[in-house]
């Protein structure tokens, strides 16, 4: 239960428009993460799943059942999704155990059995022993498990978070996170998660959707996003994505192609659909960048700035065709590079962009 | 092929079913929308009508006639004047009150706001009795001092100086704590900055505070106004023996004499007094949204030591508590205590028998007290939850029908009492539809008046309430399944409770000792506590009056006494008589 099934939305709050044209289609037990830099709609569109905004057009299923469409809107409290906001919303009145059982009282269900599945819900999520206590007196983990058990409680095959991780500090969101994974194995529950923290999307998810101004710019496995982006906004946002020109694009047919970059040679992925052009767009990562060995002919390029990383050097280097032009690399120790030093560098991996004037 | 039939009939379907079945928040507005309609906009839509309208036509020189009278001239030029003056010296005593004790390291602030800010409490007819005792031979303070009027002599406070003065007094607290509330948003770095720059502190107020504050003494300057125009009490008592008659009063005492036939000419009155309140308000308004008072950064209040100054300030401050506050009060007090009017407060005359004669003899004070308290007590009790159901709408539904009840609610609010008293009249005077009861004459009528007036009063409170809650907690019930009732009762209700107490206990207070509304209501069955003082007076049993007034005081004071001691659970800022 839980595939949902979104058809070409739009929403505008007066002349923004926020939602343009967007169509999801995911399957009943996937979690799917939708990313984007702040303020591209990911929170609207997580409300119009929920039932919160309407739509201006498209439709949204579930299961097969329409919520929102022409003339149609279930409103929240019918469409038993579950939501975990960023914040939380635990009620601050209620104790833990009447947090979870709310939604079991207003359905009318019956205290004995209510008080059963509550029980059994948290043990679950490893509450039992804090039933009594209030959301004031319990930590940000603690209050994670809470609004996670809601969702189980109601049984809810669709669970929406909205950047639950976002106010904690960085040492919590570690464990925070597998305790998503972990609700997701038990609960089967379709999970959709938004988040502007992309090593959040790429590490949780099945499928991220990369959300920009309003529309989807790719909806992808993480290796997929991150090895073969579909376009430039993709390509430049995930994992500090490097865009780069190279001319005489020759593919070859095992998926492979060979380009020039800055005059060298160099050899590329690309899809199998790509034609041989004169001037293509590829993208690259820094770990896709080293120093080229002395057998290898490299791009010579000179050193600009180095910052120590711990485990590497991040050395900032301009290929000196286009001293303009800044590259990122990340050197292995032992560090024997300095600032203002000549080096060749090689490009090992790169992927061929699809030609937007054909996508 | 059946298939396709099928889809295509669905939408039409459904579309038709979204039309008739009515969410449940769509049903609650409704019923708001009517509450407030029946309430508050029918009733002034009537006032309006009849004001202009006799028998179904428009008749031209009866209006000009009236409005041209020389007696409604009169009227409304001393309404005018009186409001205008006493609004001016309500915004001095206030801004000053405000800045000593927003400003300066004075000591014991906490009480001194209290008695600052107590006398807004009083009912005005109350505040006007004990001032008006407060020569007579009775009076603690000034009769040892001789300071007595002789019988037959023409009293001071019976003269338009005499209203302008002591609305000036009643309205002071009500600056205050306007210019209070701005006051405390004022960064302090502002000032830190002025006093670097080598500022004494005379021109830190003069020009730094004062211009930051501009706003909030003109917010304060229009709820002085607007309580100044409407303020029956202490134009009655005391504008009526001196013979300055004012818009309110004249209304009050044309009803009196003719009864309904002159309803249509007081409510064209009453229209003119709503139109004078409105113009008020809007100028005010306006000259307080003059100028760029945007601030932003920390506000840390920061006081000014007041040094050498210390003991003359302090005199001057408690010299006036115990002048507006101590000195009519404990008049009013000795007059309670002695046989008749007139005899000086001793150990021979000091007699109990007035308050045994209110709480226990007169049956007339006994049932007005009883009624005052019921029809309170429902107010409350009914105005609490549309309050919460109103503000729901207002602050997480914002849509055009919300805002205009949340307009008509202010409106029958700030309007004086006698507005609503004359509209209710109006409305409520023909039997009611379907049940074919009239309610006019009856403590129902009074009931309806209360919630029309109040529902503004309950309002603020609550909105401020709500403006502090997360809407997600609410969007996290909605998830839940629970629907609008459910959602109200479970999740607003009691995460709002602190701010619904503190809008019951305004309620409770402004309510209880009302005059203004249910003076022209009251009848011969039906009578609350608010007027009896008038009608005391009116009838010659001073004493008795300055009895009940004791007592009006006395249950204020405990009231405001209990709301302190769980003031600690309140927002900040919603009791008035918390520093
Ligand atoms: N209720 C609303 N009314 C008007 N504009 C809104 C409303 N909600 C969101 N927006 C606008 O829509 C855009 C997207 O907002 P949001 O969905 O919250 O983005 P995100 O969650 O990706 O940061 C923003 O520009 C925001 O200002
Ligand atoms: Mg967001």
């Amino acid at each position: 239960m839980g595939a949902i099934e979104i058809t070409g939305i739009h929403k505008s709050f007066g002349k923004t428009e926020v939602l343009r044209d967007i169509s999801l289609s995911i399957k009943s037990g996937e979690f799917v993460a939708v990313l984007g830099p702040s303020g591209c709609g990911k929170t609207t569109l997580l409300r119009t799943l929920a039932g919160f905004e309407k739509l201006d057009k498209g439709e949204i299923h579930v299961d097969g059942r329409c919520l929102s469409g022409r003339d149609i809107h279930l409103s929240p409290e019918e469409r038993g999704i579950g939501v975990v906001f960023q914040n939380y919303a635990l009620w601050p009145h209620m104790s833990v155990e009447q947090n979870v059982s709310y939604s079991l009282k207003v359905k009318g269900m019956s205290r004995t059995e209510r008080t059963q599945r509550t029980k059994d819900v948290l043990e679950l999520v490893g509450l039992d022993r804090l039933a009594n206590r209030r959301p004031a007196d319990l930590s940000g983990g603690q209050r994670q498990r809470v609004a996670l058990a809601r969702c189980l409680a109601m049984q809810a095959g669709v669970v929406l978070l909205d950047e639950p991780l976002a106010n904690l500090d960085v040492h919590l969101r570690a464990t925070l996170e597998e305790e998503f994974s972990r609700f997701h194995q038990r609960s089967g529950a379709t999970m959709f998660y938004i988040t502007h923290d992309q090593s959040e999307a790429l590490a949780l998810a099945d499928r991220v959707a990369v959300m920009d101004k309003g529309r989807i710019a790719q909806f992808a496995t993480p290796s997929k996003l991150y090895l073969e982006p579909s376009n430039e906004m993709v390509a430049g946002f995930i994992g500090e994505g490097k865009l780069m020109d190279v001319s005489n694009l020759t593919p070859s047919d095992d998926g492979m192609a060979h380009a020039n970059l800055f005059g060298k040679p160099i050899r590329l992925r690309c899809a199998s659909s790509a034609s041989a052009r004169s001037q293509a767009r590829i993208s690259f990562h820094p770990s896709d960048l080293s120093l080229a060995t002395a057998k290898e002919e490299g791009i010579p390029a000179t050193v600009k700035r180095l910052t120590y990383r711990g485990d590497h050097l991040r050395a900032e280097v301009a290929p000196v065709p286009a001293p303009d032009v800044s590259l990122t690399l990340n050197v292995a120790p032992p560090f024997s590079i300095e600032q203002g030093q000549h080096v060749s560098i090689a490009l090992n991996d790169g992927w061929v962009l699809p030609d937007p004037q054909f996508a | 092929m059946s298939d396709l039939a099928v889809e295509q009939e669905r939408p039409e379907r459904a579309f038709r079913l979204s039309r008739l079945k009515l969410s449940g928040e769509m049903r609650l507005i409704i019923c708001l929308a009517l509450f407030v309609g029946l309430l508050s906009i029918a009733p002034l839509g009537r006032l309006v009508y009849a004001a202009f309208f006799t028998d179904g036509s428009l008749d031209l020189e009866r209006i000009t006639h009236i409005l041209g009278g020389r007696r409604v001239l009169q009227a409304t030029g001393n309404t005018i004047w009186i409001s205008i003056t006493s609004t001016l010296l309500a915004s001095v005593i206030g801004t000053l009150a405000a800045l000593l004790v927003g400003m300066t390291d004075m000591k014991a602030r906490t009480a001194w706001v209290f008695g600052f800010v107590l006398p807004l409490m009083i009912p005005p007819q109350v505040t006007a009795l004990a001032w008006v005792q407060s020569f007579s031979p009775a009076s603690p303070l000034l009769a040892p001092l001789g300071l007595t009027l002789e019988p037959g002599m023409r009293h001071p406070l019976y003269s338009s100086g005499g209203i302008i003065f002591l609305l000036g007094l009643y309205n002071a607290p009500l600056v205050f704590l306007s210019v209070r509330a701005s006051l405390r948003r004022v960064p302090a770095n502002l000032l830190e900055a002025a006093q670097s720059a080598g500022a004494k502190p005379l021109p830190v107020v003069l020009d730094i505070i004062l211009p930051l504050v501009r706003s909030g003494i003109f917010a304060g300057a229009a709820l002085a106004f607007v309580s100044s125009i409407g303020n029956f009490g202490i134009q009655a008592m005391l504008g009526i023996p001196a013979r300055v008659p004012t818009l309110i009063t004249m209304i009050y005492r044309r009803l009196n004499s003719y009864g309904p036939s002159a309803l249509n000419d007081m409510a064209l009155l009453a229209l003119l007094l709503a139109v004078l309140t409105i113009i008020g308000m809007t100028i005010t308004g306006w000259l307080g949204r003059q100028g760029d008072q945007r601030v932003d950064g920390a506000s840390i209040t920061l006081r000014l030591s007041l040094g050498r100054w210390h003991w003359p300030v302090a005199t001057l401050a408690w010299g006036y508590l115990a002048a507006v506050l101590v000195l009519p009060l404990s008049s009013l007090a000795g007059s309670a205590l002695v046989r008749g009017y007139g005899q000086p407060l001793t150990l021979d005359t000091l007699t109990f028998e007035n308050f045994n004669n209110a709480l226990f003899r007169h049956e007339g004070i006994r049932e007005a007290f009883a009624t005052s308290f019921m029809l309170t007590g429902l107010t409350v009790f009914i105005l609490i939850p549309v309050s919460i159901a109103l503000g729901y709408f207002l602050v997480w539904r914002t849509g055009f029908l919300s805002k205009l009840l949340h307009l008509a609610s202010e409106l029958a609010y700030a309007l004086p009492g006698i507005i609503i008293g004359v509209a209710m009249i109006l409305f409520f005077l023909r039997p009611l539809p379907l049940v074919n009861v009239s309610i006019y004459g009856t403590i129902w009528v009074i009931f309806a008046a209360y919630l029309s007036n109040y529902l503004a009063l309950a309002l603020r409170p609550i909105l401020g309430g709500f403006a502090q809650v997360d809407r997600s907690l609410n969007e996290a019930a909605q998830i839940a399944g629970a629907g609008i009732l459910s959602r109200l009762r479970d999740i607003v209700l009691p995460v709002l409770a602190p701010s619904a107490a503190a809008a019951a206990i305004l309620v409770f207070m402004t309510a209880i000792n009302e005059i203004q509304t249910s003076v022209l209501l009251v009848s011969s069955r039906a009578q609350t506590i608010g007027p009896m003082i008038i009608f005391l007076e009116e009838a010659g049993s001073s004493t008795l009056a300055a009895a009940v007034g004791c007592l009006m005081v006395l249950l204020i004071l405990s009231l405001m006494l209990v709301s302190l001691c769980f003031s600690k659970f309140l927002p900040k800022g919603v009791l008035p008589w918390r520093d």
